[in-house]
């Protein structure tokens, strides 16, 4: 068994730095995981996709044709990976650059959070990703908050190591709303 | 030896001693012996490595007393690079023609001198590719007749004759450059005393050094020994002038 | 429980490759295998250690020949167009016998083609890329950890054959990052003396030569044989590979590096369904281990050779195999967007599975 997720948005939007995080928090937690970037010519600005697999058993292919989960960050990554998701998967959007569901071809759970808003009320907009990353683990609890905690320290330089409350903090944000949408529904 | 006898001349231990495939008024025994010499007398020979090119003077290790690596055509500078990363304290040197050095070597020389690599490269000019049977070189004179500028190098065509020494001088990594000739006497004692300078230097650890030898090659040339010789001084240093192109060591 | 890292696949191979006390990496930058020589700038003056960025990959390949000659172990990495340009000394290191580790992190070709995933250079680097008939050592990780253990026993086999040996890796394994345990080399004590590297006489009564040329009557010839014992005794000696469910499979799907890695999600979708279906994955591609393919296919005679590309290995699958097999082919070359995913290749094998 694997948990496996795709992740798309917009290169800045630290798509790369979220799967990195969750496949080193897997790795804390003595999971095997694989973090497999798709990745083009420019270095800013482009496309930013990844797939993250989790698993206790040894992990072959570090990408799926249907991933179980995504977590999509604009529009563009909705309209063009959407109808991927395996039947029964789940879909984590951001609604504040999402507006509108394409038809899908098949069930799937979806969870739309305003990240933008909530980063931006977190007072730091580049927060989106780790809003919607906390939103994940605590939906799908494939690792815990506290691995994810954990492996903040291990991925960030030691530059960025200030902005680790911050992260903290709009992880614990995201996952409390994935929480409340639950008991909601 | 008699007692009011002494050697005034002997061959350097850093050379075998073997028979020469050279042909007959070829400038590279010449040339080899120099280096010979200036090997022996900084007494370095147990610990100097040549890099063989490709060309005539590919059999170094058939005439040098010393251990040898053969490089790929145009590559000496490349892989004398590397021998010299592994042995700092080594003496390496490259020894090259004009079309492995200043043809398909282009790059690898420039790049050499330019990050200012602790060895010495001995440049043999004798503007044509002397072993694939005389076709022009980077360095073939204007009008020069070869085997493949059959009606003479046009250099609105086929470019101009390049001026290594001077062109290495340009270069901040470049210790000493300088254009010699082995033609006369007095020219190789010149040498001579040149290419000693540009292994000293390396001993020394003081940077990049090169050497330019104009020489002679009769047999591409279609001429004699003599004739051949004779044509260095005469036509070859006109466009190729001998002289100290930099010298980091000089004062002033 | 070991220590366990997360590292990216071109990281492990430049960690492998310090473990296994490289000390001299000279290269030229390429994607997708850059983190190579970055982590190679960073890391190689801590350990006293010397880094080149060369100015072009043939002078890599010839600094690295070089250094290789002078008794040090030697490192390049660079991807399918800086490989063709060091075809010419990998030749030239072939027939002197210079032991190095070169590094081909695939890309999709011919020419400058793309820079995601592909197998493209399996032809490449098992056939000789340069002239002359000569064959490297050739490994082919499917895993970070293999990355970084492959590259060790890279340098290990090509002092013990005194031989240049590649680690045939791609976009794919460079580019992902796993748990990697990093454990201490152990050099092995059997290893030869290298008395015949050009360190300068240093006394010794006659100076080495390392060098390619032999004009002599029949000398270049007794060195072909030289060298063809050499590579017939790696076949007996050095032929790595994994296999897996072959007991009961009446499929047998083969695949090397990381094509390997889609096919093994592929297969476990098909046990899943109740497919007997094995796998046979060669770890070295030169000497590629040709005996397993025979003895397998005795047995379980159709095979389904997948690669990412349009059909490389496959002939020497061919050419391994028991006469009565009958030998597949799937596989796409790379490029963005042709990346096969395990759904397809699990496609593939029930179809083939069925006629």
């Amino acid at each position: 068994m694997s948990d496996n997720v795709f992740m798309a948005g917009y290169g800045g939007q630290g798509i790369l730095l979220i799967g990195n995080l969750l496949a080193c928090a897997a790795i804390l937690e003595n999971k095997n995981a694989t973090y497999f970037p798709a990745y083009g010519p420019e270095k800013r600005g482009g496309a930013a996709t990844c797939t993250v697999i989790v698993s206790r058993e040894e992990i072959g292919s570090p990408v799926m044709g249907h991933p179980d989960s995504m977590l999509l960050f604009n529009q563009l990554a909705m309209d063009k990976y959407v109808n991927r998701i395996a039947s029964g998967g789940l879909c984590i959007y951001n609604s504040c650059l999402v507006d509108e569901m394409p038809k899908l071809q098949t069930d799937i759970h979806k969870l739309a959070i305003p990240a933008n808003e909530m980063a931006a009320e977190l007072g730091n907009a580049r927060l989106v990703n780790m809003v919607i990353l906390g939103a994940y683990a605590a939906r799908t609890g494939v690792v815990s908050m506290d691995s994810l905690k954990s492996g903040l320290d291990s991925i960030l330089p030691e530059r960025n190591k200030r902005f680790i409350p911050g992260n903290i903090l709009a992880l614990d944000c995201g996952a409390e709303y994935a929480r409340k949408a639950a008991g909601r529904s | 030896m008699a007692p009011n006898e002494q050697t005034v001349f002997q061959r350097p231990s850093s050379l075998k001693e073997v028979p020469t495939h050279y042909c007959a008024g070829c400038h590279h025994g010449t040339v080899h012996r120099l280096v010979a010499e200036a090997i022996d007398l900084l007494d370095v020979q147990q610990q100097t490595i040549g890099i063989g090119s490709v060309g005539c003077s590919v059999l170094l290790y058939d005439y040098f007393d010393i251990d040898v690596v053969e490089a790929p055509h145009g590559r000496a500078p490349a892989v004398g690079t590397g021998v010299k990363r592994v042995h700092p304290d080594s003496v390496v040197f490259t020894y090259q023609g004009d079309g492995d050095l200043a043809a398909i070597g282009t790059a690898e020389i420039i790049h050499a001198a330019n990050r200012g690599e602790l060895i010495t490269v001995i440049f043999l000019n004798n503007t044509t590719y002397g072993m694939t049977g005389g076709q022009m070189a980077p360095t073939t004179l204007p009008g020069q007749v070869t085997t493949t500028s059959p009606y003479g190098r046009d250099v609105t065509k086929e470019g101009y004759p390049i001026r290594v020494a001077e062109l290495l001088a340009m270069l901040g990594g470049t210790a000493f450059s300088a254009r010699v000739a082995v033609d006369t006497p007095k020219r190789v004692m010149e040498a001579g005393r040149t290419i000693l300078k540009a292994f000293e230097m390396q001993v020394k650890k003081q940077g990049f050094a090169f050497v330019e030898v104009l020489g002679a090659c009769p047999t591409n040339w279609g001429m004699s020994a003599i004739e051949a010789n004779e044509r260095v001084g005469k036509e070859m240093m006109d466009y190729f002038p001998l002289g100290v192109y930099k010298d980091i060591t000089a004062s002033g | 429980m070991k220590k366990r890292l997360f590292v990216k696949g071109n990281e492990a191979v430049a960690m492998g490759a310090l473990e296994a006390g490289c000390r001299y990496y000279f290269g030229y930058p390429i994607t997708p295998q850059n983190d190579i020589p970055e982590f190679m700038s960073r890391e190689m003056p801590k350990v006293g250690g010397t880094f080149v960025q060369a100015e072009s990959e043939v002078a890599a390949i010839n600094m690295v020949l070089g250094a290789g000659a002078a008794g040090g172990r030697v490192m390049t990495s660079s991807s399918g167009p800086g490989i063709s340009l060091k075809a010419e000394g990998m030749s030239f290191m072939a027939g002197s016998e210079v032991p190095a580790v070169i590094v081909n992190i695939q890309r999709p070709g011919p020419g400058l083609g793309g820079i995601d995933v592909s197998q493209a250079d399996y032809f490449q680097a098992v056939k000789g890329a340069g002239h002359g008939g000569y064959h490297l050592i050739v490994l082919a990780p499917h895993s970070v950890q293999e990355l970084y253990d492959l590259t060790m026993l890279a340098f290990d086999l090509a002092d013990r054959y005194r031989i240049p040996a590649m680690v045939l890796g791609d976009a794919m394994l460079g580019q992902m990052k796993e748990a990697l345990v990093p454990h201490a080399h152990q050099l092995p004590e059997d290893l030869p003396p290298k008395d015949w590297a050009i360190t300068g006489k240093g006394g010794r009564a006659k100076g080495n030569a390392v060098k390619s040329l032999y004009l002599a009557d029949g000398e270049l010839e007794a060195h072909n044989w030289h060298l063809h014992a050499k590579y017939a005794q790696l076949k007996e000696k050095e032929t790595r590979f994994e296999a897996v469910g072959l007991e009961d499979a009446e499929l047998i799907l083969t695949a090397f590096g990381g094509a390997a890695r889609i096919v093994k999600t592929a297969i476990a979708m098909a046990r899943k369904e109740g497919l007997k279906v094995g796998l046979i994955r060669p770890i070295t591609v030169f000497p590629f281990p040709a005996e397993i393919y025979r003895t397998a296919t005795a047995k379980t005679p159709k095979v389904l050779c997948v690669e990412l590309n349009n059909g490389q290995m496959v002939e020497d699958v061919r050419l391994s195999v028991d006469p009565m097999a009958d030998v597949r082919f799937y596989g796409r070359p790379g490029g963005t967007g042709s990346l096969p995913d395990p759904e397809e290749i699990f496609a593939q094998i029930c179809k083939h599975y069925k006629d």
